[in-house]
């Protein structure tokens, strides 16, 4: 579980996280959306201890970030996966080495422990006969399930995904969802997304904070969002046409 | 890291050697072509044109204007494969991951360039070797008198001035791209950017360092 107690994030005299708390809890998929520059990436760049908030707490199964020292910062990194928007898959490196990397880097498993491992998580996210290419070599949705196994090798307790779906057609980005889904079900996972996919929250949203101008605007799972009367959330969500029907529809239903 | 010394090695060190042997070969005949067509005045030796070349090619071609050159290559391909990481997030997936990327980044490369001097002694030997053989194939001069000209009042500290001067650059062609490549903002098209800048600033680094190490190093 990861609990955000008010936590505030400024550079220079703009403020873009004004006093946000709200708990991710274990096991489900967490959403995160909001219009761009809402303060979607600070949040999950504040919970990754890439930004620095100013004021509050981020706490990791009651482990306080800001208050760990190096040591224990670099061992809670460890328990954390990271699936980044464009995969951040290291080119130089063949899809099993980009796997393989943290347990390389973070363990003490030899070559075959390491090897058994990437083949058994490269087969979770299905993939196949792709072991030995380069990222350049794969697809876009391929590289996605190479980022989504990299990030899961070393068994992470916390996984976040910054647009996991981005530019991907929206049957792979179907895929993909259920795929972070599946994982973080299966391995008891807190997952945290952060998206502007609609199909995604509808897909997958266990719970979703929605995210307006560094506030947070609404919070809720996707079942309550066909029912929220709250305006922001609702513009947001509805803005397009087909979403708008969907909203009637169901209305229609209750 | 052993494995990613090895890499960086054979990028930067062994993938520079080809370019490195093919301008020094020709870059020494020329420098001996020059000389010897310069040399009308029937009263000056012929062996100057083997002391010439080696002093122009040890003193200065081989250490210093290599080194620019590779400013050009080594340097911008640090530059941009740093800042294509940066750009493409594989920089901010290391540090996620715990590992330190500038250590993880920069030190294979620093250790990688500390074999710098090995192509630069390449480059010395080529440059005079094409001397010698642009010099006695062209009939400018003979072989002895070559042979003898790069004898003629040889000072060994000359050699190990050369290989200080290269170490320094060697330093200089390891950081100032990582620091443009690490520390650039923006896309792909920064990434070029950033690859000239270094190029620019890696080239004046190198000339002022050569001013000062001359001056330090061989003024009395």
């Amino acid at each position: 579980m990861i609990e955000i107690k008010n936590i505030e994030k400024s550079f220079g005299d703009s403020k873009v996280l004004k006093g946000i708390s709200t708990i991710f809890e274990t096991g489900k998929t967490n959403l995160i959306i909001g219009q761009s520059g809402s303060g979607k990436t600070v949040l999950l760049k504040s919970l990754l201890g890439i930004h620095t908030p100013e004021i509050g707490t981020i706490s990791f199964d009651g482990r306080i970030y800001s208050e760990l020292n190096a040591d224990e910062k670099r061992a809670l990194r460890t328990e954390i996966g990271m699936v980044f928007q464009g995969s951040a898959l290291f080119d130089s490196m063949t899809v099993e080495e980009n796997v393989g990397f943290p347990l390389k880097m973070f363990t003490n498993q030899s070559p075959k422990e390491i090897q058994e491992r990437v083949d058994f998580v490269l087969n979770r996210v299905n993939l196949v006969n792709a072991h030995t290419k380069k990222p350049s070599e794969i697809s876009g949705g391929m590289q996605k399930r190479v980022a989504i196994a990299r990030a899961i090798v070393n068994n992470p307790k916390y996984l976040f995904c910054d647009e996991p779906n981005s530019g991907l057609d929206p049957k792979t980005a179907i895929v993909i969802d259920n795929l972070i889904h599946e994982i973080t079900v299966e391995y008891n996972i807190t997952t945290v997304i952060n998206t502007h996919d609609m199909n995604s929250v509808m897909e997958i949203g266990e719970k979703i904070i929605f995210l307006k101008e560094g506030i947070l605007a609404w919070e809720g799972s996707k079942k309550d969002i066909f029912k929220t009367d709250n305006e922001a959330i609702v513009d947001f969500v509805y803005s397009s046409n087909l979403f708008k029907k969907i909203r009637k529809a169901q209305n229609k239903e209750i | 890291m052993k494995n990613l010394i090895f890499k960086e090695i054979d990028d930067l060190i062994i993938g520079s050697l080809g370019i490195v042997a093919f301008i020094s070969f020709f870059v020494g005949g020329v420098v001996s072509i020059q000389t010897a067509l310069n040399l009308t005045n029937p009263l000056i030796p012929k062996y100057l044109i083997g002391f010439a070349t080696r002093q122009s090619v040890i003193l200065e071609f081989a250490p210093t204007f290599i080194s620019i050159i590779m400013a050009g290559k080594m340097g911008s391909f640090i530059t941009s494969s740093i800042g294509t990481m940066r750009v493409t997030e594989q920089i901010d997936a290391l540090e996620v991951m715990g590992v330190n990327s500038l250590n993880y980044l920069v030190f294979p490369k620093i250790i990688a360039l500390l074999l710098y001097p090995f192509v630069i002694g390449i480059s010395m030997f080529l440059g005079v070797l094409g001397g010698w053989m642009a010099g006695v194939y062209g009939g400018f001069t003979s072989s002895d008198e070559f042979i003898m000209g790069l004898q003629t009042e040889f000072i060994p500290f000359h050699i190990t001035y050369a290989f200080i001067k290269t170490f320094v650059f060697a330093i200089i062609l390891a950081t100032i791209p990582s620091y443009h490549g690490y520390y650039m903002k923006g896309g792909a098209l920064e990434v070029g950017k950033a690859s000239t800048v270094s190029f620019v600033w890696c080239s004046v680094a190198i000339i002022l360092a050569n001013y000062i190490l001359t001056q330090l190093l061989l003024s009395k």
